[in-house]
């Protein structure tokens, strides 16, 4: 269970977003949708403490932290059980796949050095990538890079993940095998936030699908509801402009 | 013209004199490494307050000659602080040099240190790593790989400039050459002779550096 109660984040005298409530049950699957620059990011970062918020609650598990009070320990807890997948992969330059992977388990979670190998190598093997395992960061494609990006997230052993348009600085030909890695992890019923504009990827995969503007949260519902009979004017407007050149129904 | 059997001579007389020479730079490259990393990341950090003594110390050092801070070190702190009377010439070079470079050093490495990609530091912070675990085991070893070859300029700067021991009164390489050049009259010979060793010695170093360098521009390519 992971919930977020009454969180506002402001950026000088400019409030992202004001009062949000959001919650989602084991093995949920959300997907944020939106305009450019309404907060879906800061959201994200948040929830993660990247970011920290101006007001609320945080609830990840049996976890439950007032932002305002939180204590170092309890930020390094909430990061370990909220992992994180960049848009631009932020994988580690002098650390080859494997040890991008193992690196949290054996500096935060303090596991043998090789039980956290054997285990980076398990989630290789899911991700596809075994042969690579000695490879640095250089030398992987970009989509070979966000893979071990969501393995390195996947290692965290995270109540949820949080995905930060995992898609969106990757060539077009690498796209479809990370979507692919992320439908996967669906099936598994691993819960996860996903902030995307892969409008396809939250029709298959989303339980529920979040539309963000100006403020705040502005409305929810399953993918087949939200996509053809949206509520909020500002939510049709938004479906139309980026669904009609992608040749999509339009609501 | 050159009297070269003077200066045949002379070569294992100066030689034996490198060896001071080498030692100084060394032991205050080492210091320097150590206080040039801390300030740093202090830098870095921002750590209030220190940033600002660590800004005014490499303002300091960076701003005023070597050859001042040598002569303040050695000829001026003890009349100040009665405890460094009997502080050596060799101490006072070693104490210089190591201050003088951590100023220029830090700011090199300062700039390897922000040049990492911020999304590095973004990604560590959320996998649940500490500050000091950052800075540790993410930027720390790859600010080192970008910073190397400047360091390795530092030094070669380092060795040439513990020449100017000899003004504090230390026998070193440059003290000896004075000394030798001072009974035989043969200034040229003398100082032609010095310029040569310590030109073969930053000659060997910089081929160091070179092999140095490729085997560093291949990191993390695999
Ligand atoms: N560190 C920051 N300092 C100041 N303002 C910021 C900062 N980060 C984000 N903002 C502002 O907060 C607002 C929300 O930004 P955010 O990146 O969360 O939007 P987004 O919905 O993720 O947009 P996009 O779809 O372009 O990624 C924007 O107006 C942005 O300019
Ligand atoms: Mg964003």
């Amino acid at each position: 269970m992971i919930s977020l109660q009454g969180i506002t984040k402001r950026f000088g005298d400019h409030t992202v977003f004001h009062d949000i409530d959001l919650s989602l049950s084991q093995g949920e699957i959300i997907v944020i949708i939106g305009p450019s620059g309404t907060g879906k990011s800061t959201l994200l970062r948040c929830i993660n403490f990247l970011e920290k918020p101006d007001a609320g609650r945080l609830q990840v598990g049996d976890l439950s932290v007032d932002t305002q009070r939180a204590s170092r320990a309890d930020i390094l807890a909430l990061r370990r059980r909220t992992a994180f997948v960049f848009q631009n992969y932020g994988l580690f330059a002098n650390k080859t796949a494997l040890e991008n992977i193992s690196e949290g388990m054996i500096v935060v979670d303090k596991l043998p050095k090789a039980k956290a190998h054997a285990r980076a190598r398990e989630i290789l093997q899911r991700i596809g990538l075994a042969e690579k395992a000695d490879a640095y960061p250089a030398s992987l494609s970009g989509g070979q890079q966000q893979r071990v990006g969501i393995g390195r997230a996947m290692a965290a052993n995270a109540d949820v993940i949080l995905f930060d348009e995992p898609t969106s600085s990757l060539d077009p030909q690498w796209v479809e095998e990370v979507l692919s890695l992320m439908k996967q992890l669906a099936v598994e019923r691993q819960t996860m936030i996903v902030v995307t504009h892969e409008m396809q990827f939250a029709r298959e995969v989303a339980d529920r699908v979040v539309f963000m503007d100006e403020g705040g949260i502005v409305e929810q519902a399953p993918p087949e509801e939200l996509f053809t009979a949206p509520k909020d004017e500002r939510t049709r407007h938004f479906l139309r402009k980026i669904l009609a050149p992608m040749g999509q129904p339009v609501p | 013209m050159l009297n070269l059997d003077y200066m045949w001579g002379l070569l294992p007389v100066l030689l034996r004199y490198l060896p001071l020479t080498l030692q100084m730079a060394t032991i205050a490259m080492c210091f320097a490494l150590i206080l040039a990393c801390l300030l740093a990341v202090v830098r870095v950090s921002k750590v209030p307050f220190f940033n600002g003594v660590a800004l005014l110390f490499i303002s300091f050092f960076r701003g005023t000659p070597l050859l001042v801070q040598l002569f303040l070190f050695y000829y001026g702190l003890p009349q100040l602080i009665s405890a460094l009377i009997s502080i050596t010439g060799v101490t006072a070079a070693v104490l210089g040099l190591t201050l003088h470079f951590s100023a220029y050093m830090a700011e090199s490495i300062r700039a390897a240190i922000v040049g990492i990609d911020r999304s590095q530091t973004e990604a560590a912070l959320s996998i649940g790593m500490t500050q000091s675990q950052l800075m540790r085991r993410i930027i720390l070893p790859q600010a080192t790989r970008v910073a190397t070859p400047t360091l390795m300029n530092y030094f070669i700067d380092m060795i040439k400039a513990t020449s100017l021991a000899f003004t504090l009164g230390v026998t070193e390489l440059m003290g000896a050459t004075q000394k030798e050049a001072a009974g035989s009259f043969l200034y040229l010979e003398a100082f032609l002779l010095v310029a040569l060793i310590y030109w073969a010695v930053v000659e060997v170093l910089s081929w160091g550096q070179r092999r140095l360098e490729i085997y560093l521009n291949k990191a993390y390519q695999r």
